[in-house]
């Protein structure tokens, strides 16, 4: 019996160690497969930057097409419908019920209701009526075509140079000649220009199909930046032939993050830099040109509105001087398995720290948020001044108008109120609360609320020579 | 009140067989993968074994570009001097290298970390003694704030 039993031990032993033996075996096998696998992908991923899936022309307009050649930009690219608020930006998705005339089921913060100061500004213009957090570019054809301020103003097909992917429409439009196209589409109705317009941004627009080499399609720019260059005395500037490819990386973000205004009856879209690209250059061009965008409901001043320059912001901050451009923060290199691409969730860097600002910067992220917030809070604080001297400027002007100053009497305070006013829409309308130039929105800020509170000496004192004449 | 079957040899021989063909396939796949993802180059000098699993890539095409590309390696100044040290090290990073790279989830402006950077910190004072020397007993006033030669020289080995 204890033969037996003993025998019977040592089988069991000798079994389990069989088991144990062969299962080990196995995991080692299937741990060595799996990482075999996983170097082979690596390594022909490394080998093979991308796999030509489908031919792309100059004439392949949907991105979808594009994303079959190039997945994971196109991956990146969808993603831009993210909403994700930052301090100072980003949008937040506030829930909407849909209409039939507006299907949207999600829409951002209202900037006009955060700061119902921001209505006294523009009072008598459409951003007095809707006006909201910009969202991803997955949306800037639809919240264009449907904002609120469509049905206040019947606005010009130019819009849609930047609300919309328009290579493709303005090259059948002026019969393969983009200007020609892009001249015909300022003429007509916002709604009539939509129509021929199907994607918003895409690839085509700040790609070449055939070497993936960036370049501008906008003739806003291209005039634009032709006429800064000649500024500087650089005459015919040809900016996709003769712009350097880290000048590109900010180019074609330029092409709409820009101030601009419509010129004549043509409509024509002008970006105003023949005099240069800070604001008392474009402000003097304005009045040069006696343009103004609306007249003020409650002052009468020929005021103008300031949109979006983040091109021009940028170019006076240290980033631009150091040769950093739009595409190296907002969208890094980033790796996918053995390859490295650039991230085409373009977003704000905030939301990607490690990525965007830590290539160059060695902190640690905490750190270099909290230093983006301070700009930004220092950058908002002022602006909060300025908007309040501004406020102060246009409650005098109503008032001595009801007291039944003459339009001469109130000329120089209402030259002040255009000038104080457009110095703080660049600071506000810009995307960055001062970020792409700290010192300069500091600047700008400043002379704001100096414009402001001169307009009100002006007012006390009776002084009446205005400087520009638009501002009637 | 088990019955041993006939021939006692014959599930041995079985269980024999199983068990070389099962260790066999381990040891010759494994080997295969080792040869594969050129493992024996690790344990060479050679900075381009540093960038075959591609994340290294930007550091390797900084290096060449550097001062210290005629002086020293990878290995000069990312493993301890002694032989045992440095094996260890490359070892521990060897390892910890292949997973995340292999799993994912690690920052693309990869950091080094603190144990690490004490070893590189170290290399820089044993090529550079005597000028660390000459600079350390200048600021003897300060004795327990040691200068770090890396906080302003952290480019002259790779940019990135």
């Amino acid at each position: 019996m204890a033969e037996i039993s003993a025998n019977d031990v040592s089988a069991r032993r000798r079994r389990r160690l069989f088991f144990g033996i062969v299962g080990a075996a196995i995991v080692v096998t299937i741990v060595a497969v799996g990482l075999l696998m996983n170097i082979f992908e690596r390594k022909q991923e490394a080998r093979n930057p991308f796999y030509r899936v489908v031919e792309l022309t100059d004439d392949t307009e949907d991105p979808a097409v594009w994303g079959k050649n190039f997945p994971l930009q196109y991956d990146d690219y969808k993603r831009t419908v993210d909403q994700v608020r930052t301090r100072f930006g980003g949008s937040e998705a506030l829930p909407r019920m849909p209409t039939k005339v507006d299907p949207r089921s999600t829409l951002s913060q209202s900037k006009i209701e955060e700061d119902p100061r921001l209505k006294v500004m523009w009072a008598g213009y459409a951003f007095a009526k809707d006006f909201r957090e910009e969202r991803g570019h997955a949306y800037m054809l639809d919240d264009q075509t449907l904002t609120e301020r469509q049905q206040v103003v019947k606005q010009p097909g130019t819009c849609i140079q930047c609300h919309g992917s328009v290579y493709v429409p303005y090259k059948k439009a002026g019969d393969g000649d983009i200007i020609k196209g892009f001249e015909k589409l300022n003429q007509m109705p916002f709604f009539e220009a939509r129509k021929l317009v199907s994607h918003p941004v895409a690839c085509i627009d700040c790609h070449d199909s055939g070497t993936m080499q960036l370049r501008v399609t906008r003739p806003g720019f291209i005039e634009g930046i032709r006429a800064f260059k000649a500024s500087q005395g650089i005459q015919n500037y040809d900016v996709n032939k003769q712009a350097t490819r880290q000048q590109m990386r900010a180019y074609v973000c330029g092409q709409c993050h820009v101030e601009y205004y419509f010129k004549g009856a043509e409509k024509r879209l002008v970006y105003p830099w023949a005099k240069g690209l800070k604001v008392e250059e474009i402000q003097a061009y304005f009045d040069e040109a006696q343009f103004k965008d609306w007249t003020h409901a409650e002052t009468g001043a020929g005021v103008l509105k300031a949109q979006h320059p983040e091109f021009e912001m940028w170019s006076q901050g240290i980033h631009a001087r150091s040769g950093v451009t739009c595409a190296d923060c907002h969208m890094p290199y980033k790796r996918e398995g053995a390859l490295k691409i650039s991230d085409h969730h373009v977003r704000s860097p905030v939301l990607n720290i490690n990525r965007a600002c830590q290539t160059c910067h060695k902190w640690p992220e905490e750190e270099l948020k909290a230093r983006i917030e301070t700009i930004q809070e220092r950058t908002f604080k002022l602006r909060n001044v300025a908007m309040d001297a501004l406020m102060d400027l246009i409650k005098d002007l109503k008032g001595a108008k009801g007291a039944g100053k003459s339009d001469k009497e109130l000329a120089a305070a209402q030259d002040f109120q255009r000038k104080a006013q457009f110095y703080l829409d660049f600071v506000e309308a810009e995307n960055s609360t001062g970020f792409h130039a700290p010192q300069e929105s500091a600047r700008i800020l400043g002379e704001s609320v100096d414009f402001s509170r001169k307009g009100q000496i002006a007012l006390r004192d009776g002084r009446n020579e205005s400087k520009s004449a638009v501002a009637k | 009140m088990f019955r041993r079957p006939e021939n006692s040899m014959r599930p041995q021989t079985i269980q024999g067989i199983l068990l070389g063909v099962v260790i066999g396939m381990a040891v010759g796949i494994g080997a295969y993968t080792f040869a594969y993802a050129k493992g024996w180059s690790y344990l060479t000098d050679d900075p381009a074994a540093c960038a075959n699993c591609h994340v290294m890539q930007e550091q390797f095409d900084g290096w060449v570009h550097s001062s210290h590309r005629a002086v020293a390696t990878c290995n000069s100044c990312h493993t301890p001097a002694n032989f045992i040290g440095k094996y260890l090290t490359k070892a521990s990073n060897g390892f910890w290298h292949s997973f995340f790279f292999t799993t994912g989830g690690y920052e693309d402006n990869i950091q080094i970390k603190p144990h690490s950077r004490a070893i590189t910190e170290q290399a820089c004072r044993t090529c550079h003694r005597e000028i660390v020397d000459a600079i350390e007993a200048s600021h003897a006033a300060a004795p327990t704030s040691q200068l770090a030669c890396l906080s302003c020289h952290d480019s002259v080995g790779h940019l990135q």
